[in-house]
């Protein structure tokens, strides 16, 4: 696993994981305001013309970014931007596959790595297709970071483990990003079954948007994400975005921090 | 590339034709589209699920459909062929398989037939599709008020609007039409929204998809479905004329008609294959749907193939006449099947398309859909190549009915 994902998970509390769509808003100044609110993980999503696993916020996040003209030249700047500035936070690349694979997975991996990008989330990258990019990313140092949801039954688990590194996401809800919140109960029973199988560390999201959900989870979690919420600030904020998102993801930290103390 | 032994035995064990197809879904779908495969394996070996889709194509379909000699079509290309190089008549023979004679107006329903009944297999209960020119929703919307099924279609929210009769047939038939707002608001648009709807809704929910295209198995099922298509017209054609058609040719969206033609063929090596994409305006500007003419390899719902795209990997619009081909990618198979070349790949404009369409309205009294249209233009072209002993035979997938507007449109008419 990489260095700094493992730091992330290692400080005795839960990890906060914010995500943001690259390009959308002044992306380097809201990284900023994230690690200054108190994430320990940032994920950067690659935005793409058809994110079909995504809810309304962060659709409309994508299609605002390619509308403002961010290639994949930008996002890489933007990553290796923040690697400059931020040496010891950990940075994770998600999105789709096509934009993920357009030059060729080698490229992708090469320039990643270069970008000082820590794991990759790739959404329509199941481990049936894990030989299209999975590789690739690992021969570069990369953790491909698998996805669980409630519809990963215990025969299939395995086979999602297998190969997963950096940490596994859990999707708590059976959907798209932003809309519904799980139930707390269902969350712990998924944790607890996820984390009786492996020991990577499991974070939580899809859904999440309050101090009090975050805290929560994080009672069971290793991690908790939260994505489409920060996305709704910055698409209401604009530029204005980074001083709005530092207090909400400070909010979340606190909420995190106190959830409970981590033993591992 | 040497020659494979057989054409038919795709794809392999993960849906993968050669490079491309394969299961590029988000987590929660992947078991659901794992147990739909196994569920396919079973209804595929059980007699009871064949007798069941041959009875309904019989008499809720209307199959077989007729081979039809177009011998006035046939004529009129002839005029102006000329003689060969050896003094031999130009002008190859033209047949068409009727399929815009089935039930609700085209090939969709032998897919939506065969999905239903898979749909019922599985326990599902409630049914989505998407739908660009609507007939595929039209074919859903039915054979879901056949069985009972409540229906939602998703729709572009441009489409609906230009196809407003489809929209209402849905509606007739019992259907929830929603309008999808999002990116360009057509066929790739109203496709992802069928994917969030169906992740939200894995447990009750069957995903009926239009095309032969999508995750494994359903360019594998779609096709599978579809076939009848080409069986009956090999059956067909060798009862009629003793012989196999030199020639096949199928305009391509996503190329669910044309695969149910070419597949039971593609082991016959005197017959020749030619699928016709859509070269909308033309296919030296941006404004076309030909993804394996003007696309590159890439991953998108579900499947790698060849997609019209950016250098960065985003999806461009495809552009057609024609609503079914208005889409910016192709089935899996045929990105094989042309990479391979078995198949050979045209294209036809719309210009080609409309004159193509007015040209078989007059000579034989038939009103075509627009999208095999494109293929009735390459095959005239082709025909004048061709020995006047030579079979072309051709798909008609669809009726006219519905593009009445459109070409009315297009030729300056107002109606």
């Amino acid at each position: 696993m990489s260095a700094r994902l493992s730091a992330a998970f290692g400080k005795g509390r839960p990890a906060l994981v914010t995500f943001v769509t690259a390009g959308d808003g002044p992306t380097g100044a809201i990284l900023d305001a994230l690690v200054e609110g108190g994430a320990d993980v940032i994920e950067l999503g690659m935005p793409f013309t058809d994110p079909m696993a995504d809810g309304p916020a962060i659709q409309a996040a994508n299609l605002r970014s390619l509308a403002a003209g961010t290639r994949t030249a930008d996002i890489l700047a933007i990553a290796t931007a923040f690697r400059a500035r931020h040496p010891e936070v950990p940075l994770v690349l998600m999105g789709y596959a096509n934009p993920m694979l357009r030059r060729g997975p080698d490229w992708f991996a090469a320039a990643a790595a270069a970008a000082g990008v820590d794991g990759v989330i790739c959404v329509d990258i199941p481990p049936e297709e894990d030989e299209a990019l999975g590789p690739m990313l690992r021969a570069q140092g990369i953790d491909p970071i698998r996805l669980a949801t409630p519809t990963t039954d215990a025969a299939r688990l395995p086979r999602v483990l297998e190969g997963a590194s950096g940490f596994l996401y859990y999707v708590s809800v059976a959907g798209i990003t932003g809309l519904q919140q799980a139930a707390q109960g269902s969350i712990d029973a998924a944790v607890a079954r996820l984390k009786a199988q492996t020991r990577l560390p499991v974070a939580v999201g899809f859904g999440v948007r309050t101090p009090e959900q975050a805290a929560a989870i994080g009672a069971c979690a290793d991690g908790v994400v939260v994505g489409s919420a920060i996305v709704e600030l910055v698409a209401a904020h604009g530029a204005d975005a980074p001083a709005a998102v530092r207090a909400y993801v400070h909010s979340l930290s606190e909420a995190v921090a106190s959830s409970r103390k981590v033993s591992r | 590339m040497n020659a494979p032994n057989t054409y038919r035995a795709q794809p392999d064990e993960r849906g993968h034709f050669g490079q491309f197809g394969g299961r590029y879904v988000a987590e929660t779908l992947m078991p659901l589209i794992l147990e739909l495969e196994r569920e396919y394996r079973a209804a595929k070996a059980d007699p009871a699920f064949a007798a069941q889709f041959d009875d309904l194509m019989n008499h809720y379909v209307g199959r077989p459909s007729p081979l039809y000699h177009a011998e006035r079509l046939s004529e009129a290309v002839r005029e102006g062929a000329g003689t060969g190089p050896n003094g031999e008549r130009l002008g190859a023979q033209i047949w068409f398989k009727r399929d815009e004679l089935n039930h609700t107006g085209a090939h969709k329903i032998n897919n939506c037939i065969g999905q239903i009944l898979l749909a019922i297999r599985m326990g599902k209960t409630r049914i989505i599709a998407e739908t660009g020119a609507g007939q595929h929703g039209v074919a859903t919307a039915a054979v879901c008020a056949r069985f009972g099924l409540p229906c939602v279609i998703y729709m572009g929210a441009k489409d609906v609007e230009r196809q407003q009769p489809n929209v209402f047939r849905m509606k007739l038939l019992g259907a929830e039409v929603r309008p999808v707002t999002s990116g360009a608001a057509t066929l790739s648009d109203a496709m992802n929204e069928g994917l969030r709807d169906w992740v939200a809704n894995v447990h009750d929910t069957f995903y009926i998809i239009g095309t032969a295209a999508g995750p494994h198995p359903y360019p594998e099922l779609v096709r599978d479905f579809q076939s009848i298509i080409g069986r009956e017209a090999r059956a067909q054609m060798l009862e009629r004329t003793g012989r196999l058609p030199d020639l096949l040719c199928a305009a391509i969206g996503g190329g669910s008609n044309a695969i149910g033609l070419f597949h039971p063929f593609l082991d016959d090596e005197s017959v020749g294959m030619l699928g016709v994409e859509a070269a909308g305006h033309g296919l030296e500007g941006s404004e076309h749907a030909a993804s394996l003419a003007g696309g590159f390899p890439g991953v998108l719902h579900g499947n790698k193939t060849y997609l019209l795209q950016d250098e960065d990997g985003q999806i461009a619009e495809g552009h057609s006449i024609s609503a079914g081909l208005d889409y910016p990618g192709i089935g899996p198979e045929h990105a094989w099947l042309r990479d391979i070349g078995r198949v050979e790949y045209t294209s036809a404009t719309d210009q080609d398309a409309l004159d193509a369409f007015q040209l078989l309205c007059r000579t034989e009294g038939i009103i075509p859909a627009l999208e095999p249209a494109h293929a009735i233009a390459a095959v005239t072209k082709r025909a004048r190549t061709m020995r006047d002993d030579q079979i072309i035979l051709a798909n008609l997938c669809g009726r006219g009915d519905k593009d009445i507007f459109t070409v009315a449109n297009a030729l300056g008419v107002a109606i």
